[in-house]
């Protein structure tokens, strides 16, 4: 070495080490509690999960045994509702704004979207309560259904944006030299070759807002019976989990674990899901 | 062979612009439309109560009497105390996954990261519920008498209460920072590390200017995770403990406004107690509207993804 190391070089680096390895700690600490919730989701909810679960309906307080079946089509019914309205608000508005990104509606959409995905969900479920519960004045699949789509939106539109924007420009040029207007080229050329892409991210705003409770509080309420009329009270599957994991016994402790397992289970399903679809499409696309 | 657009595809290209900027304005109306909704339905209680609503400590709907302050309190000192907690773990992963992670750790250790933002709320909460509060219960046995003294760590052990609070909120915002503020530290641009690494500095000495080059992306970065924290309900509301009360403790029970409104909105009786818990609502609907837009704006005036203008130049000097 050309200089010498004199004490404060060494006091740096040490700094520099020090500060590397509080890094690497951080992670740790962070993946901790990832692996504790984990571990004791599925250490608790594995044994409560069996066929009955998935199958039958919640008994009545003191009996043992029942499932969950009613609040699990009541949650895949309201994620039906929020997609119906939220993947074509979504999609297009994310077409838009990878059409036109630098117009004015554009910023403001996407600031919107921003804005709107950091809402508070409790405040989603005052605004469907307002717009969907008081007008009919009942508490309703589709006014919980809408409040889940509410909160969908924005998760849609960004990662469809981004999805847009992983297909490379030289397909729209090439469709615009061939003469095709911009919706044509967006129809035909981008959105198909997007398509993948968009389904998981649906696929993943689906698998996000099931896990809402929040909104469903008071626009779907809950229901201990089965019911899959649209404009009655539904049960959901993580009101159902709130209610348990509030009360008093055990029996009703061991279901809520295993709604969150099933919950859980859904999250990482589509996760991973997610991951290995958007990797493909930046291989399939970059160079 | 392609022809030319005729009329007609001209037409149809106005009606894409136009559908699809019809849906785009929609969403802006969205937020908008809850804004002008919670101001309509809270105006009983705006009316009534105006600003003294916020300044009162006494909540009893029964005799209806309804004072915010402890739900104001319970929400900003939960939060707090999340952030300070979450901050410097955020920034440490950030730091390490975008400078010093092996490339191979690189993206299972941030798929991780960002798991953690997708376990929803209740999973967090039924975790909180039987696993952390126990833990903190056990923590507040434990205390030594002359800490409790003091007016940070009084009470009964309850276990609910604001430190379990704090904790489960940390984990909850601490993958959001992490995420934005490594997006942003990635946005920095290549030569003025390589600058730091020429001048001799070590590899903290480099980082440590990249972090004050992108400091307002990392303020931006922190405000959302403020933003996430003060509306937090489920989690929160399940191990808190829901007493209205304005406390330093960390043992204390207390409230934070999203859980008000979660316990308490069915219950309702008469127009102006709903009212009161709109109004909390609509409160809380413009805090974090203007804390989470004034971190975009932080965050896009940093990050490679600016709307609509491109802020990240280098600087003259360095790109000549």
């Amino acid at each position: 070495m050309a200089f010498s190391v004199t004490s404060r070089d060494g006091r740096r680096r040490l700094v520099s080490r020090l500060v590397e390895v509080a890094c690497a700690g951080a992670v740790v600490a962070a993946l901790v509690p990832l692996a504790l919730v984990l571990w004791y989701v599925l250490r608790n909810g594995v044994p409560a999960l069996n066929r009955a679960f998935f199958t039958s309906m919640p008994k009545p307080v003191g009996e043992p045994g029942g499932g969950m079946a009613n609040a699990m089509v009541g949650t895949l019914i309201m994620l039906g509702i929020a997609a119906a309205f939220a993947v074509p608000v979504g999609i297009a508005s994310a077409v838009y704004l990878s059409e036109y990104p630098k117009s004015r509606l554009s910023w403001a959409a996407r600031f919107a979207a921003d804005v709107l995905n950091g809402v508070p969900s409790i405040v989603v479920g005052i605004f469907a309560y307002v717009v969907a519960v008081l007008p009919f004045n009942r508490f309703s699949a589709l006014a919980g259904g809408f409040a889940l789509g509410v909160m969908m939106i924005p998760i849609l539109v960004r990662a469809t944006e981004e999805l847009l924007a992983l297909v490379p420009p030289s397909l729209r040029e090439g469709a615009l030299a061939l003469g095709a207007t911009r919706g044509r080229a967006a129809w035909t050329v981008i959105l198909p070759a997007a398509l993948p892409g968009i389904v998981t991210g649906i696929l993943v705003a689906l698998a996000r807002i099931a896990g809402e409770t929040a909104p469903l509080l008071f626009t779907a309420l809950n229901n201990r019976y089965w019911s899959t009329k649209l404009t009655q009270p539904i049960a959901s599957l993580t009101v159902q989990i709130y209610t348990y994991a509030q009360s008093p016994y055990e029996d009703w402790h061991r279901q809520a674990w295993a709604g969150a397992t099933v919950l859980i289970a859904a999250v990482l399903l589509f996760s991973v899901l997610a991951r290995t679809v958007t990797r493909r499409l930046e291989r399939m696309h970059r160079p | 062979m392609a022809s030319r657009p005729s009329r007609t595809d001209f037409r149809v290209d106005l009606g894409f612009r136009l559908g699809t900027g019809a849906l785009a304005a929609l969403v802006c109306l969205i937020v908008v439309g809850i804004g002008v909704v919670l101001t309509r339905e809270s105006w009983l209680s705006i009316e009534k109560f105006g600003l003294g609503f916020w300044r009162g400590t006494t909540w009893d709907p029964v005799s209806g009497e309804f004072g915010a302050l402890p739900f104001i309190w319970g929400t900003l000192y939960s939060s707090v105390i999340a952030l300070l907690i979450a901050t410097p773990v955020a920034l440490g992963i950030a730091i390490f996954l975008s400078e010093l992670s092996p490339h191979a750790l690189k993206q299972p250790l941030t798929f991780l990261t960002e798991l953690l933002a997708a376990i929803p709320s209740i999973v967090y909460g039924i975790w909180g519920v039987f696993v952390l509060v126990p833990v903190v219960r056990r923590l507040q046995v434990l205390t030594p008498d002359f800490l409790k003294k003091f007016p940070l760590f009084t009470g009964p052990p309850l276990g609910v209460g604001m430190l379990a609070a704090g904790l489960v909120l940390a984990v909850m915002v601490v993958p959001f920072i992490a995420s934005v503020a490594r997006e942003i530290l990635k946005a920095v641009p290549v030569n003025q590390r390589e600058a730091a690494y020429a001048l001799g500095a070590t590899r903290w000495e480099a980082i440590r200017m990249a972090l004050y080059y992108a400091r307002t992306g990392i303020i931006g970065a922190v405000m959302l995770g403020l933003g996430r924290a003060l509306g937090e309900t489920i989690a929160v509301t399940m191990v808190i403990g829901n007493n209205p009360q304005v406390s330093w403790s960390l043992f204390a029970p207390q409230y934070t406004m999203a859980a008000v409104i979660a316990n308490e909105f069915t219950e309702a009786a008469n127009k102006l107690y709903l009212d009161a818990l709109v109004e909390i609502g609509l409160v809380l609907f413009t805090i974090t509207i203007v804390i989470n837009g004034l971190s975009r704006l932080l965050i896009w005036s940093v990050s490679e993804r600016a709307p609509a203008r491109k802020v990240l130049k280098p600087e003259p000097a360095l790109a000549a």
